[in-house]
């Protein structure tokens, strides 16, 4: 570090231009992770906090499998004998308009993305306030998303067009949406009433319906012979992010400008260590004429790197940081420490992937050039 | 002028070094091959004793660079041997010769060739952090060069802020820093006036003799030859006695 830190302190305008570009690229970097945890979050943070492993679809259902999959009272009793299962009960999503007819937020209208569960199955959530769902009720659990926007236990909401009426009976203490919309959970039976727009009595065709088998399977349960004895395919819980609408799509469009950015990040980097070791050649020459060997002058100059990258690229997380903490709550943002991290330590890595291909130019300069051999 | 004594950071191997300077025996350089070979040094027979002050002379092309190159081991010949103390230089592969340039070879160059970023104190440091010996005694021994070429009152200036005759100094200074046994210098009046450049060379065979180095020098310069022990000249590669 002895040459690196003073070269640092001479050439600083040099060096703060180019620390100013990879700090910009690390609040850049912050704020995409941000993006892309709170667009997670807000599409699939529902599905997340189901307690299942697994979630068993029709099989013909090949994309956005939580619009198009149907299952029947047979598929579930199928899978609950199946060896290796765990739990199986239906489960039923849907999305509903409604306006708060009774409530402090009277007249508000809110969107839900109904979660519909038998009231006594291990799906069904534990309210942190008011009480749970029960069958035969049109009693409703609602996530923070919802509680948010100032609905509370005891408020009524009518469902558009459909004018089903469901009564707030709890709230859970988590963030659960599914589609950007925040989650309500149902009994099983409301959820039919809410999917197929009936207020009365359900006809017998839909009665025994749900969107899918929520499982819990042993580990490595064999599903092979259940799955094709109904038609059905059961999806880890992972894969069943990408059956919710639109995520698969945000997510890889995410990670691609992600992607972009590391890559540009690198490039920069090395272009950036790539000019400065063309200007150094001549002092490069000369250390080695002094009796540097090339690992000394390598080290050298990887310090440098590393303390330029380490450096903006705390700073540039730090302005991130903040940038980030004002947005949460007005964009689909969401910050963890995870993310951050690795954000951050994939810029440094990056960037000194890309500088290493820079000064490996250090390698191939002559000593003897330092004897001014034009003569 | 103060002469700095020799401490624990000089940069020699203990006391089992033979102190015998720079032998060059038959050496030759040939560059390139076949119709574009060109012998830079043909069959070149040198010695230089510890406290000697040799100066060669030559027009350019004459092979004096190569000369030095050769002599300090950043450049192999095609044949001969060259000896800096009782180590066979051109023996050694390139990472001996490097260890070898460290701590027994120094180089004052044409124009000093000194680093941007350091002062002239963290210049004469640097040869110590290479071979990481940078030391209290070390410290010391820089400041007490430092004063023997009289620099004192710019030890913290950097290269841009110095006179040419005080980079020249400050380049002197820093090859003497390790101690070494051979010091090759090249061209050190070049970009001096007359009166500076001999007040160079005077410093040069000042140390050379402080020191104990066996010292050559290369330079177009004739009317600094006064300083040196011995005068050679150097034509088609060839070595002379002048």
């Amino acid at each position: 570090m002895f040459l690196a830190l003073r070269d640092l302190r001479f050439a600083r305008g040099r060096f703060a231009l180019m620390g100013a570009v990879v700090a910009l690229i690390a609040v850049l970097g912050v704020l995409l992770s941000g993006l892309a945890s709170g667009l997670a979050d807000a599409g699939i943070s529902g599905l997340r906090a189901l307690p299942n492993t697994h979630m068993a679809f029709d099989a013909k259902a090949t994309s956005e499998q939580f619009s198009r999959s149907t299952v029947e009272k047979e598929d579930w009793r199928a899978w609950a004998a199946a060896p290796g299962v765990e739990e199986a009960v239906p489960f039923g999503n849907t999305l509903a308009n409604a306006v708060v007819t009774e409530g402090r937020k009277k007249g508000a209208d809110v969107n839900l993305a109904v979660f519909g569960m038998p009231s006594d199955s291990y799906l069904a959530p534990e309210p942190t306030e008011g009480k749970g769902i029960a069958a035969g009720s049109n009693g409703i659990v609602i996530s923070r998303e919802i509680a948010d926007e100032g609905v509370e236990v005891g408020d009524e909401l009518t469902v558009d067009k459909s004018d089903i009426r469901l009564t707030v009976v709890g709230t859970v203490d988590e963030t659960a949406s599914y589609g950007h919309i925040g989650v309500v959970y149902a009994d099983l039976e409301t959820w039919r009433h809410l999917h197929y727009g009936l207020p009365g009595e359900l006809p017998a065709s839909a009665r025994d319906q749900a969107t899918a088998v929520a499982l819990k399977l042993a580990p490595g349960a064999d599903t092979a012979a259940v799955e094709k004895a109904t038609g059905t395919r059961a999806d880890d819980k992972e894969a069943t992010y990408g059956a919710s609408p639109g995520y698969t799509a945000e997510s890889s469009t995410m990670a691609l400008i992600q992607g972009f950015l590391y890559a540009i990040s690198a490039l920069v980097v090395g272009a950036f260590f790539t000019v400065w070791t063309v200007q150094r050649k001549a002092e490069i020459a000369l250390l080695k004429a002094l009796g540097a060997s090339t690992g000394y002058v390598l080290k050298d100059a990887m310090a440098q790197v590393v303390t330029v990258l380490v450096v903006s690229t705390a700073a540039g997380t730090g302005v991130g940081l903040a940038l980030g903490s004002a947005m949460i709550g007005k964009a689909p943002f969401s910050l963890t420490a995870a993310a951050v991290g690795t954000s951050s330590g994939l810029l440094i890595v990056l960037g000194v992937i890309g500088a290493v291909v820079a000064v490996r130019r250090i390698t191939a300069v002559d000593p003897l050039t330092a004897l001014g051999a034009n003569r | 002028m103060t002469t700095p004594a020799t401490t624990a950071a000089d940069g020699r191997e203990g006391t089992g070094r033979e102190q015998s300077g720079l032998r060059l025996t038959g050496v030759t350089l040939v560059l390139g091959d076949g119709d574009t070979a060109v012998t830079a040094l043909d069959g070149v027979d040198l010695t230089v004793r510890p406290g000697e002050f040799v100066a060669v002379v030559g027009p350019s092309g004459s092979g004096k660079s190569s000369l030095l190159a050769v002599a300090g081991g950043l450049q192999r010949p095609t044949s001969g041997t060259v000896h800096v103390d009782d180590t066979e230089l051109t023996a050694l592969n390139e990472r001996g010769r490097t260890a070898a340039r460290r701590r027994h070879i120094g180089y004052v160059f044409q124009q000093s060739n000194l680093l941007a970023s350091l002062t002239v104190r963290e210049q004469l440091l640097l040869p110590l952090h290479i071979d990481g010996r940078l030391d209290a005694a070390a410290r010391k021994r820089a400041d007490e060069l430092i004063a023997a070429v009289d620099l004192t009152h710019r030890a913290g200036a950097r290269p841009h802020q110095l006179s040419g005759g005080e980079r020249q100094r400050a380049g002197l200074a820093r090859a003497l820093m390790a101690s070494p046994s051979v010091l090759l210098v090249d061209e050190p009046t070049s970009a001096l006036d007359r009166a500076r450049a001999a007040e160079a060379v005077r410093l040069l065979a000042e140390q050379t003799h402080a020191q104990s180095t066996a010292t050559v020098m290369v330079t177009h310069d004739t009317a600094t030859l006064d300083a040196a022990d011995r005068v050679h000249e150097m034509m088609d590669g060839r070595l002379t006695r002048a």
